[in-house]
């Protein structure tokens, strides 16, 4: 199933990598954005560093940035959870990197790929999801379709673009041997 | 002309196999290897990665070798086997799913002899 743009976004408490619980719906933030993505995809490597400058330049104006992985880990021992530790501590993350080892969250937002974004607004719902932007190789799109919705967004306004196709690696379900 | 023997090795989890193969399509048609035939290999299982080493999607077998295989121990321990999607390095530092177009050049000259190995 696949949040519809506008519902509510499903609540959920995820522990980060520093044992920290985050919650979608805590805080003050005016929009949040949560991006599910891995640590071993090259289209979620490729777009990284884009989705950690937006993150950087909308902190200011109260958007939080939420990372997720929720990869099968037993298959997939680059995105376990000490993994996840690992890289947070050897690169300079502007945002929480959070554990998603039960897949319910992944399950309840319907995401697909890392990268998959989902922003919501001050409200809790769902106002664009999909890509970054149109080229994982392309680092000049600087995440367009993902600055377009915020700037949409903090202005109390519909994005143009609400929905793009999310493109990446599948989410690496857990009991699956493929796909 | 020789023409060397390409297969490329693809797993459905990853949507780089169409990239891929046009970048291998157009390397081979800057070298005048138009028709050169591309066979294409899907890796289903985590048995059938397992057994034939495979690197992740898309895998591209010149005379039927890896040339993007790790030259170095180091490099090998960045590698995993498995259905995965696969990570290239471009040659300025970008990662990137699919192969740097000149480093595919080069081992299709290579492959033709064009080029001291």
């Amino acid at each position: 199933m696949t949040l519809a743009i506008g519902a509510p976004a499903p609540d959920f408490t995820l522990t980060d990598t520093a044992g920290e619980n985050w919650s979608p719906n805590g805080g003050q933030a005016t929009a949040t954005v949560l991006v599910f993505t891995c640590n071993h995809c090259p289209y979620a490597l490729a777009w990284h560093d884009r989705i950690a400058d937006a993150a950087r330049d909308y902190a200011d104006r109260g958007v939080r940035f939420l990372a997720i992985n929720a990869n099968d880990a037993e298959r997939y021992p680059r995105d376990s959870y000490e993994a996840m530790q690992r890289r947070v501590a050897a690169e300079d993350w502007p945002m929480p990197y959070l554990h998603d080892a039960t897949q319910e969250v992944a399950h309840a937002y319907g995401a697909k790929t890392t990268p998959d974004l989902f922003v919501l607004d001050a409200g809790g719902a769902l106002r664009y999801r999909g890509a970054p932007d149109s080229d994982y190789d392309d680092p000049g799109q600087r995440a367009t379709w993902l600055r377009d919705a915020l700037d949409a967004v903090l202005a109390g306004a519909e994005p143009e673009r609400s929905e793009t196709k999310p493109v990446g690696c599948s989410i690496k379900w857990l009991g699956r041997s493929a796909s | 002309m020789r023409s060397p023997t390409l297969e490329l090795l693809w797993w459905e989890g990853c949507p780089s196999t169409d990239r891929a193969l046009a970048e291998l399509r157009a390397a081979l048609a800057e070298l005048g290897l138009d028709h050169t035939e591309v066979a294409m290999r899907e890796i289903r299982t985590a048995g059938e990665a397992a057994q034939g080493r495979f690197a992740g999607s898309p895998t591209i077998l010149i005379d039927g070798l890896d040339f993007a295989a790790p030259k170095r121990a180091a490099e090998a321990g960045e590698e995993t086997v498995g259905l995965s999607c696969r990570v290239y390095r471009r040659r300025d530092g970008r990662i990137s799913p699919t192969p740097d177009p000149d480093d595919l050049r080069d081992a299709l000259r290579k492959a033709l002899g064009e080029v001291e190995p």
